[in-house]
């Protein structure tokens, strides 16, 4: 049986735009159709923003790539219509435990609070992400959707304006050119887009090596996340197990700077290392292996001009906090609301500067947790290596210092803070849903609070009288009313009202909190929907 | 506000000094430094507060 990254999902077809005597025009050409872009491309189709996607292979993801999902982009699949089977199909998980030499350190549950949809994180191979994201552009684009993914299609070439950009494709049947108001370049690390363009990407390189085994066997480790640091089996060295769904583990080896490639890759020596770590008598079938150095870089700024840059063609990350597939989607979260607003002329064009500050700031967060877990994992001097293994033989015995262990600080969304689109505050409410904050799920009558929010924007009113549906300036923002007569456990009170009486949030299209009061005043809230849509 | 003490706090300090020392009698220079790794580490955190502990890390690095 072929695995499904070998079969081709999405095949070269000659499109009407090639046959054109001039070149078509689109709204939306989206460059590469990874977790990203496929995201960025449902989100826009289902807002019906006309969207092609073009990518140069017809695949999913070859081998299980970004592994962790965690549950602020789950609740973004939630809106975008496919968290359902993903997380069917993936592996739940909140407990960690951290491995010193031959000694368990201690274990770490990622979610202790109750009252949410998601979990901390699923564990599912980045080929299934694909998988399940184009199944729904199919959907939608059978619902009859503006929406086309296009494989066998490379960018060679691009060129832009201040009306739109120029793109030339070559295909198996010779190249032809496209017309785009935008361009949304989701092409990954190595972004060909950013390259034509001539963009910088800067930032540190680290000098080591780590090894990917995807090994498919029966085991009956737990579904936790086990990390090792200066293990028996690979003594000087980190290590990493984790469970996939079918079967399949990912095993990590970091192995250093100066080692041999082609050597480690040789299936003979992943079996010494897979034998001295977990036994002698395993059998198993290895699925994927891999070799990654990684950097922690970015590009100044992820908007230039009428080309766009999200995920990993904007930033890139350690792997060590999960954040590199995940602040991809929130980059995407971010941007399709603004985008449709600006295509349908009821924001500014400025709007998009917000994705820049926002994005860069989340790009920023990730780089600087994922450094620091970096740091931790790979000491990089003699007292480096001191202090770490001082936290960790302390932290085995004494509380003291467990939150320093830093095998990675998990993916949590960012807070926009400061940003340009934040309305006012109110202060007798909670700090975790201040303006700018991504919504916080809770159980509401009927389900999920943000199963309830969709895309768009709303009003959230929580024992507040007065509030209606209301439109300014073309855009509609709907109201939700909640009451605490039917928070038994308190978990909207906790979450959304602290101190104050009553609660009026304005929400925006990617479930953050623009403003909030504790009373409804419709001219205040006009005022914070301007501000949000960068009026 | 200078929260950092930096004035003479301990009773009896010849006998604080010579436990001091006494912890490292015997062992390695590698052993003695984890140790010394460990007991800053309880240390901070018994403090705590990141301000006496920023400035602590100033004065110890004997900088204007």
């Amino acid at each position: 049986m072929s695995k499904i990254f070998e079969v081709p999902l999405y095949p070269y077809q000659r499109s009407a735009d090639q046959d054109a005597e001039t070149p078509v025009r689109h709204p939306v050409v989206v460059v590469g159709a990874g977790p990203v872009g496929l995201a960025l491309a449902v989100d826009l189709a289902m807002q019906d923003v006309p969207v092609v996607v073009i990518d140069e292979n017809d695949k999913v993801s070859r081998g299980s790539r970004a592994i962790c999902f965690a549950k602020r982009p789950l609740e973004i699949l939630d809106r975008l219509g496919c968290g359902d089977p993903m997380v069917e199909k993936g592996v739940v998980w909140n407990l960690g435990k951290v491995y010193f030499d031959e000694r368990q350190v201690f274990g770490f549950n990622l979610l202790p609070e109750q009252g949410h949809k998601r979990p901390a994180f699923i564990n599912l191979q980045q080929y299934y992400v694909e998988q399940y994201l184009v199944g729904r552009l199919r959907q939608l684009e059978a619902e009859g959707k503006p929406v086309e993914l296009r494989g066998g299609n490379k960018v060679i070439n691009l060129s832009q304006d201040e009306a739109g950009a120029e793109l030339t494709i070559s295909t198996a049947d010779g190249p032809y050119r496209l017309h785009a108001d935008w361009v949304v370049a989701c092409d990954g690390a190595a972004s060909p887009v950013r390259t034509m363009l001539g963009l910088d990407f800067t930032g540190r390189v680290f000098e080591d090596n780590f090894l990917i085994a995807d090994v498919v066997m029966e085991a009956k480790f737990p579904t936790e996340r086990w990390f090792w640091f200066d293990p028996p089996f690979n003594r000087g060295q980190s290590a990493l197990l984790h469970k996939q769904p079918d079967n399949v583990w990912r095993i990590d080896f970091q192995l250093g700077w100066d080692i041999d490639r082609d050597e480690e890759l040789k299936p003979e020596n992943i079996d010494k290392r897979l034998k001295a770590m977990l036994g002698e008598e395993i059998s198993y079938e290895l699925e994927w292996s891999s070799i990654y150095t990684f950097q922690c870089r970015r590009m100044e700024r992820f908007h230039e001009g009428r080309v766009l840059f999200a995920g990993d063609s904007a930033h890139q990350v350690s792997p060590f906090g999960a954040r590199g597939a995940n602040s991809g989607l929130q980059d995407t979260d971010n941007l399709a609301w603004k985008l449709k607003l600006v295509i349908d002329g009821k924001a500014p064009i400025t709007l998009l500067k917000s994705y820049d500050a926002e994005r860069l700031q989340g790009a920023d967060e990730n780089i600087l947790n994922s450094s620091r877990s970096t740091d931790f994992i790979t000491p990089k001097s003699e007292i480096s290596r001191i202090f770490r293994d001082a936290v960790l033989d302390l932290s085995e015995r004494y509380e003291a210092t467990r939150p320093m262990v830093n095998s990675g600080r998990l993916s949590v969304p960012c807070t926009y803070d400061g940003s340009p689109l934040n309305g006012p505050d109110c202060a007798t409410m909670p700090e975790r849903t201040r303006p700018g904050s991504p919504m916080v799920d809770a159980p509401v009558p009927g389900g999920w609070l943000l199963d309830q929010l969709g895309t768009g924007f709303h009003l959230l009113a929580i024992d507040s009288e007065g509030t209606d549906t209301l439109r300014v300036d073309g855009i509609e923002v709907r109201c939700l009313d909640l009451s605490t007569s039917d928070d038994a456990i308190g978990h909207l009170r906790q979450r959304y009202l602290g101190n104050a009486a009553a609660a009026v949030y304005l929400v925006r299209p990617d479930q953050h909190v623009a403003a909030r009061w504790d009373h409804y005043d419709a001219a205040a809230v006009k005022a914070a929907l301007r501000k949000a849509i960068g009026r | 506000m200078a929260a950092l003490n930096t004035q003479a706090n301990i009773k009896a300090p010849d006998e604080f000094y010579a436990e001091l020392l006494a912890v490292h009698e015997g062992r390695t220079k590698a052993e003695s430094d984890a140790l010394n790794a460990r007991l800053i580490l309880l240390l901070a955190n018994h403090i705590g507060d990141r301000q006496v502990l920023a400035e602590a890390l100033h004065a110890a690095a004997l900088e204007e």
